[in-house]
């Protein structure tokens, strides 16, 4: 039989606040253990929390972004349960009206363009992290991370393959940091993803019993547990089974989905509206505002770098892949003055190519755009050939000194006196007349030995253009 | 010097004729001597004495204000830095708050001296101060009876002069009721006018903290203080503070007061409703006009109170899980021992019995029925008020059923217990200001007068309150024993 794979994502995007959602601690990342856990982060008796507007900006902010409703009255909920990493026994969190509502974003797989709708986007907090090893048996808890605000969004069940989830997912990602609204850091946790698969009969319309898979904290975790997960359903079904409505919890060391809790197991959280906090109303005035803060969204970005800078699809997703890459190589174009195709050649080339060995982002770059800028101008006016120019850039990387200097103190100047190239050319073919008359003879490969020559007279800084314009005419059969 | 007001002994302190070294130990000794009260959970007299030591120099150099080294106590239910802050329960018996609940910041930035923290029901669960952990507290009237409750020790302190003034909250009648059964001046503000931060929640969307005193100008005189908007209080109201000393005296000629005939049935004890009519009838000696309005929906106050309290209380103690302060079981076997041993050791019955209902009312399935339907009637209780304060002022009648009753009568039965606040949660649920005066004595028992205002009303009741005060001397009278 063939099976259709159904997928809807959750993810949680740590909003890139300053304080916490609901108190004026930190929430920067990596301190000491509850030292970034204040009164009303550890939920002592007769705290009251009260709202960051920030957190509420970047709310609206994103909310627009995918084109969805604002909620002009939201309201928040309490979440109960006990946890000894929730230290209130229930987490602030929307319930009924969240904040945004329907909204959507277009996704690319294979060439084609894909709208997946999201169904809703939510405010809450985030708990702290139990910490099971180093304890000797024992649980420790650290609450820095406690009250961090996080917005969750909920996308409806539009994806059809694991290979979708991801473009959906690598999207958002994408959209999030464009926003300023999320680091997007995966490895501290700001960007996290629970996956509900289910499978069923191609055609069929009813959807078939989905299994949540919780926390996967990778693109490529996250293929690998829906590719595992739906393998492991339709063996389910195909075997004569049914699949159990669970959660499931992927485990990347041994690639697989194991059960964490059956729906019989599954909490009542007994929502109800938190008599601490007001209504969140938001305003034509904020979304106006908001709107107005807006930076050009990747799609919109893409489309003006294939037309304004004559790039094809694929270049111009790469230079668009992030706001700061996309805004170096425009830095990039515009001070080098260079040819745009030129620009992106050296950016998502030589550049990326450096970075990603290195292991750095593009805002790491040990190169800035005002260096590449530099070296990119010397190619333009044909001080240094394009070889050359990949000796320069290996110093940049590795030096601060500018192009300019670099060329001066190692004299990579081009020759262009062709008085000079002329006379180099002339004893070369002087001191070696077997070449010439094997040449002459109609052997045009030797025509690259004379090249080569007169390269290694002048350490390649002739330029090659003319080297072979003038040698063609030197040596005319 | 125990009968004093605050302004006089306030006058005494900035005239040099006492120092609040003196009138802080003068009242220490007064609380030892009445200790079989009970009223107190916790004596902080070093820092009191600290305190009133600080307040003597500010009294010296000139910068005294109306609380300045004038002593008080606090309900134990306001965190306060460095102090034991238990709630009445075991639970909280090794608490020591770090922190202070911004009302304390308050009396502490007014240069008050806290003597102490008062006992109650715990967690404020409870009409008769039985619930408390720390034992039942004695109404100084009649040692063999309730002061009622939650604010049970701060009542029967202020009465037996232990104190001359205390704080209150009142989440269903706790000011006031107690206020009414120990013969006191008790106010709950609106919703909002006192901030909650630091007040140990019960149900958020009802507690509210206030002024407990024997005079309508003391608890106006801790009430300026207490009141204000508070950034850490979401809920607290940002509205100005007006002057409370300031209208104490205006003349209520033409005031008019309503009476709701759903006060005045067969369940109000017949003394009691003639004392209330005596005081009724003294305010139309000052000028008032009283008219019959009508609050239809009355009955329903105490269900849907005891539905809205659960639930927000359900939630409001999960903290108290055994994990980072308070209880913990010995020798846990795994969390859920962990969890239930804690919490099943440390609550008392009626804390347990609340919270189980509350979980009921939010759990799936019932949430409609109950919990939604409660916020409902929350709606018509409130529009009742509305309309009824669209044609009076005020709203007076009993706060109370019937005077104190004795301890161990009704602790066996929560719903005659839950009863006894009928006239009271009502106030709360639409988030009102709402007053008890002393206006007589029954059976030598305290009764007190019910006064329910519009929102942010608190200085036309003060007013209205003093004005009772200025031609009758309920409120100076003094328990037999403790003159």
């Amino acid at each position: 039989m063939a099976w259709e794979t159904v997928i809807g994502l959750e993810i949680h995007a740590q909003l890139a606040t300053k304080s916490k959602i609901f108190s004026a601690a930190s929430t920067a990342y990596g301190a000491e253990a509850n030292t970034q856990a204040c009164e009303v982060d550890l939920g002592l008796p007769g705290v009251l929390p009260v709202l960051n507007q920030h957190a509420v900006r970047m709310a609206v902010k994103f909310g627009l972004a995918i084109d969805a409703e604002i909620a002009p009255y939201s309201i928040f909920a309490r979440k109960n349960y006990f946890y000894p990493d929730l230290p209130k026994g229930y987490q602030i969190s929307q319930f009924e009206l969240p904040i945004v509502g329907i909204g959507h974003l277009d996704i690319d797989v294979d060439g084609e363009s894909k709208r997946i709708g999201v169904t809703r986007a939510h405010l809450e907090e985030d708990a702290g992290k139990s910490l099971h090893e180093d304890f000797h048996g024992l649980t420790g808890i650290d609450l820095n991370r406690a009250g961090t605000p996080l917005l969750e969004i909920v996308s409806e069940p539009d994806m059809r393959s694991a290979k979708e989830a991801v473009a959906y997912m690598r999207k958002l990602h994408e959209l999030v940091r464009y926003l300023g609204v999320c680091d997007g850091n995966m490895q501290e946790g700001s960007f996290r993803c629970d996956a509900n698969v289910s499978v069923r009969p191609a055609g069929q319309t009813e959807f078939g019993t989905r299994a949540e898979i919780k926390n996967i904290n990778s693109f490529k975790f996250v293929e690998k547990a829906i590719n595992f997960e739906v393998e492991r359903q339709i063996d389910v079904l195909e075997s004569g089974g049914k699949v159990v409505q669970e959660t499931r919890l992927y485990d990347a060391n041994k690639d697989e989905t194991r059960s964490m809790r059956s729906k019989e197991e599954a909490n009542d959280y007994r929502y109800f509206p938190d008599p601490d906090l007001l209504p969140v109303h938001i305003s034509d005035e904020l979304k106006v505002e908001m709107q107005s803060e807006m930076p050009e969204l990747p799609d919109a970005k893409k489309q003006r770098f294939m037309t304004q800078y004559d790039q094809d699809a694929e270049s111009a997703s790469i230079l668009t892949s992030s706001r700061a890459l996309a805004d170096y190589y425009e830095a990039v174009v515009e001070q080098s003055g260079s040819e745009a195709r030129l620009c992106s050649n050296w950016v998502s080339g030589d550049l990326l190519g450096a970075l990603n060995k290195a292991g750095l982002d593009i805002e790491q770059s040990p190169v800035s755009a005002e260096r590449l800028s530099g070296l990119l101008k010397r190619i333009s006016d044909n001080t240094i050939s394009g070889k050359i120019a990949k000796q320069v850039f290996d110093e940049l990387w590795n030096s601060e000194a500018s192009a300019d200097d670099i060329i001066d103190a190692k004299g990579l100047k081009q020759i262009t006196d062709s008085g000079a190239i002329e006379a180099i050319i002339d004893s070369i073919i002087a001191n070696n007349p077997a070449q010439v008359e094997q040449y002459l003879g109609g052997k045009d490969k030797v025509f690259g030995f004379f090249v080569g020559q007169v390269m290694k007279e002048t350490q390649g800084k002739a330029n090659p253009g003319e080297v072979n314009k003038m040698l063609k005419e030197k040596l005319k059969r | 010097m125990h009968n004093q007001s605050i302004s006089e002994l306030g006058q005494a302190l900035r005239d040099k004729k006492i120092s609040s070294v003196e009138l802080t130990q003068y009242f220490l000794d007064r609380i030892k001597r009445h200790a079989s009260l009970n009223s107190f959970i916790t004596v902080t007299e070093e820092l009191a004495l600290q305190q009133a030591q600080a307040a003597d120099q500010l009294l010296a150099s000139g910068q005294a204000r109306a609380l300045t080294g004038i002593p008080l106590a606090q309900k134990d239910i306001f965190c306060m830095n460095g102090v034991k802050t238990t709630c009445g329960s075991k639970m909280l018996d090794n608490f020591i708050a770090p922190y202070d609940a911004t009302v304390i910041k308050q009396f502490n930035a007014a240069g008050a001296v806290t003597l102490g923290k008062l006992n109650m029901d715990e967690f404020a669960m409870g009409s008769s101060n039985e619930t408390s952990f720390y034992g039942a507290v004695q109404n100084p009237w009649n040692t063999d009876t309730v002061p009622g409750g939650s604010s049970g020790g701060s009542a029967a302190a202020v009465a037996a002069r232990l104190t001359p003034a205390a704080s209150g909250t009142d989440t269903g009648g706790s000011i006031r009721q107690p206020a009414a059964l120990c013969g006191i001046t008790g106010l709950k503000p609106t919703y909002g006018r006192i901030s909650r931060y630091g007040m140990i929640a019960y149900a958020s969307s009802l507690d509210q903290g206030g002024p407990m005193a024997r005079s309508a100008e003391d608890a106006a005189l801790l009430l300026q203080v207490m009141a204000g908007f508070d950034e850490k209080d979401s809920t607290s109201a940002d509205q100005p503070v007006p002057d409370y000393l300031a209208e104490l005296n205006k003349p209520l000629q033409g005031l008019k007061i309503g009476l709701p005939q759903e006060f005045f049935t067969a369940d109000l004890d017949s003394d009691i409703a003639a004392a209330v009519e005596t005081a009724v009838a003294e305010y139309k000696k000052l000028g008032a006009e009283v008219k019959d309005v009508s609050l239809p929906n009355l009955k329903l106050a105490i269900p849907a109170y005891y539905v809205i309290a659960s639930a927000e209380c359900s939630a409001n103690l999960s903290r108290f899980d055994g994990v980072r302060f308070g209880y913990r079981c010995d020798n846990p076997e795994d969390l859920t021992d962990l969890y239930t041993r804690s919490r099943g050791e440390a609550f008392g019955q009626e804390v347990k019995r609340r919270i189980l209902m509350g979980t009921y009312a939010l759990s799936a399935g019932y949430y409609d029925a109950y919990y939604l339907k409660a916020q409902k009637v929350r709606r018509l209780i409130s529009n009742d008020f509305k309309q009824a304060l669209s044609e009076v002022d005020v709203i007076m009648g009993p706060v109370s059923p019937s005077t104190a009753f004795a301890i161990g009568e009704k602790s066996g039965d929560p719903i005659q217990m839950y009863l006894s606040d009928i006239y009271t949660v009502a106030v709360n649920l639409a988030g009102l200001p709402g007053m008890s005066i002393p206006a007589g004595l029954v059976d030598n028992k305290p009764v007190g007068l019910h006064i329910i205002g519009d929102y942010f009303a608190e200085a036309r009741l003060l007013n209205i309150a003093h004005q009772y005060q200025h031609v009758t001397d309920w409120h100076t009278q003094c328990p037999p024993g403790f003159e």
